[in-house]
């Protein structure tokens, strides 16, 4: 095949993709779509430590994955279902929101912060959880603030919220940081524990997270002033209001009957796997407010 | 499926401030495009040494480039990303290990990627290397031998001429390989035109204007190097001898 002849043949393929017109019917319906299946598919991380994680036994654990099976047992009640079979499927930083859009995954509780940019996509549940970014660094490496990272190696993991305001924090400020962008969280800590980078930017939660799985936690401290508040929630697919008012539904009620707050209890207030640390990360006074009044609004 | 397309999405301004979404796909073009280059160089060099070497009736020099070939071949090219990127600054005495570490990320990414994605295919051209001399008649060497140039000679003026000739196609898909390759050096950070396309969907939330815009790239970047090999074979062609005699 002639090169000319190949692009063109490509190319029209591409196009050819594009023309498939939406099947918008079927959007409305993922509760239909549980019905006739019988079974759900929930997306889960696999290192967001303690929000949803492998465990030793890579059995997936955490604070948003129990509540997505509160939800799940919720939906199963509702739609009178003898029996909702579970799929599992790992999703990273990086597909997840393409994996929601595209039906492959039903509901995803995990670390997704709830933004504007990614409701034109999907949409969210009420929200599970409210962080601040900030730093991880070594206890004797002298960085207390953001302020103290100019003209450092700094890293943050690919596709987070926290990559794109140390980018812009850079840029605006001239601080001359490099920023190194980690494929995940585990390799973000790699590259903070090796000593490319001074300091891990991210969700505290996470890095509370990241900070009990270390070989010497006592290293570690958590520092500088929070960059931004966001709010987590589930991703489900948009333009589905029957499912999403009964996922709602179920977290709100997880929340104003103090089941949340238990849960809450049980992976940030007491030893979790793998290595049987205590985060010991109090509740704050935003997930107080919003175990109160459960909303499913973003920050930004 | 409800997907919002946005085409104009990669002449908006980027989150962070530095120029267009474009403007990111063309670094991370820059990129992809350095790194295979600057690999090929070293594939090239270092495969036709060590391919030659196999062929030499030397027996350690050809058991030694036997172990490289298997060496670089046989262990996954992610996994030796990560012992060029992750272990190997570690092996360093600690001081200059950790000088070396808090120099600037991009180049450290770069330079692993590059020797990591060269040694790999080096191995790979070594092999070609091989089999286009092997493939040559015995009485090629002999007569360049008998002629009285010494082996270096005979393989400089007489075999390794003809073998690359023969090879060229091969090689072609090899230089391909290397483009599609580069992409690996995602994993430890560094900033190439898929890493891009990633980023642009985290920024964007429009990941299929993203893939498409990359997959593109891709294309371009491989018909280029098809129409330049293609040339080249062209050129170089020995009437009367394969592909040449028309």
């Amino acid at each position: 095949m002639k090169p000319a002849l190949f692009a063109a043949s490509v190319l029209s393929a591409l196009l050819a993709g594009l023309a498939v017109p939406p099947a918008a019917a079927q959007e409305a319906a993922t509760l239909k779509k549980l019905k006739e299946s019988g079974s759900i598919t929930l997306g889960h991380r696999e290192s967001s430590i303690p929000f949803s994680y492998y465990d030793d036994r890579q059995q997936v654990i955490g604070y948003s994955h129990e509540l997505m099976l509160k939800v799940v047992d919720a939906l199963k009640a509702e739609l009178k279902l003898a029996k909702l079979e579970v799929r599992l499927m790992p999703v990273t930083s990086a597909n997840r929101i393409s994996l929601v859009q595209n039906g492959t995954v039903d509901l995803e509780c995990g670390s997704t912060t709830n933004n504007l940019e990614r409701q034109r996509q999907v949409a969210f549940s009420t929200s599970i959880f409210v962080i601040g970014t900030r730093l991880m660094t070594r206890k004797d490496s002298g960085i207390r603030d953001f302020a103290d990272l100019a003209g450092k190696n700094v890293v943050t993991t690919a596709g987070t919220t926290s990559e794109r305001l140390i980018r812009k924090m850079n840029e605006d400020r001239q601080m001359k940081m490099n920023v190194i962008s980690a494929k995940d969280h585990g390799e973000s800590f790699l590259t903070l524990e090796t000593g490319r980078a001074v300091a891990f930017m991210m969700d505290d939660a996470l890095l509370f997270g990241e900070m009990a799985k270390a070989r010497k936690p006592g290293d570690w401290v958590v520092v500088g002033t929070p960059q931004s508040k966001e709010a987590y929630g589930c991703m489900l697919r948009k333009d589905d209001p029957g499912f999403k008012k009964l996922v709602d539904a179920a977290l709100a009620k997880a929340m104003t009957s103090g089941e949340a707050e238990k849960i809450y209890q049980k992976w940030f207030m007491s030893p979790i796997p793998p290595k049987g640390l205590n985060l010991n990360m109090p509740l704050s006074d935003d997930l107080k407010t919003l175990f109160k009044a459960p909303n499913d609004k973003a920050f930004d | 499926m409800g997907y919002h397309w946005n085409w104009s999405v990669f002449l908006q301004p980027t989150a962070a401030g530095d120029g267009s979404y474009l403007g990111w796909l063309l670094t991370g073009l820059q990129w992809t495009v350095s790194l295979s280059l600057a690999a090929w160089l070293i594939a090239l060099a270092s495969g036709t040494l060590v391919g030659v070497l196999r062929t030499v009736p030397n027996r350690w020099l050809a058991g030694l480039a036997t172990a490289w070939v298997e060496l670089f071949r046989n262990i996954p090219l992610l996994v030796q990303l990560f012992i060029w990127y992750f272990v190997l600054p570690e092996l360093l005495p600690q001081r200059l290990g950790d000088a070396y570490k808090q120099s600037d990320p991009l180049v450290q990414q770069f330079l692993a990627a590059m020797v990591c994605l060269g040694l790999f295919t080096s191995a790979r051209v070594a092999e070609q290397v091989r089999a286009g001399i092997g493939s040559l008649p015995p009485g090629q060497k002999n007569a360049g031998l008998a002629l009285g140039l010494t082996l270096p000679q005979t393989y400089r003026h007489v075999m390794l001429p003809m073998a690359f000739r023969l090879i060229l196609p091969p090689l072609t898909s090899e230089f391909l390989n290397i483009f599609k390759n580069s992409a690996v050096a995602t994993t430890i950070g560094l900033i190439e035109l898929s890493r891009q396309a990633q980023q642009l969907v985290d920024y964007t939330a429009q990941p299929y204007e993203a893939f498409i815009a990359v997959t593109l790239l891709y294309v371009l970047i491989n018909l280029t190097v098809m129409i330049l090999m293609r040339r080249l074979e062209h050129r170089v062609r020995v009437p009367g001898f394969v592909g040449g005699g028309q």
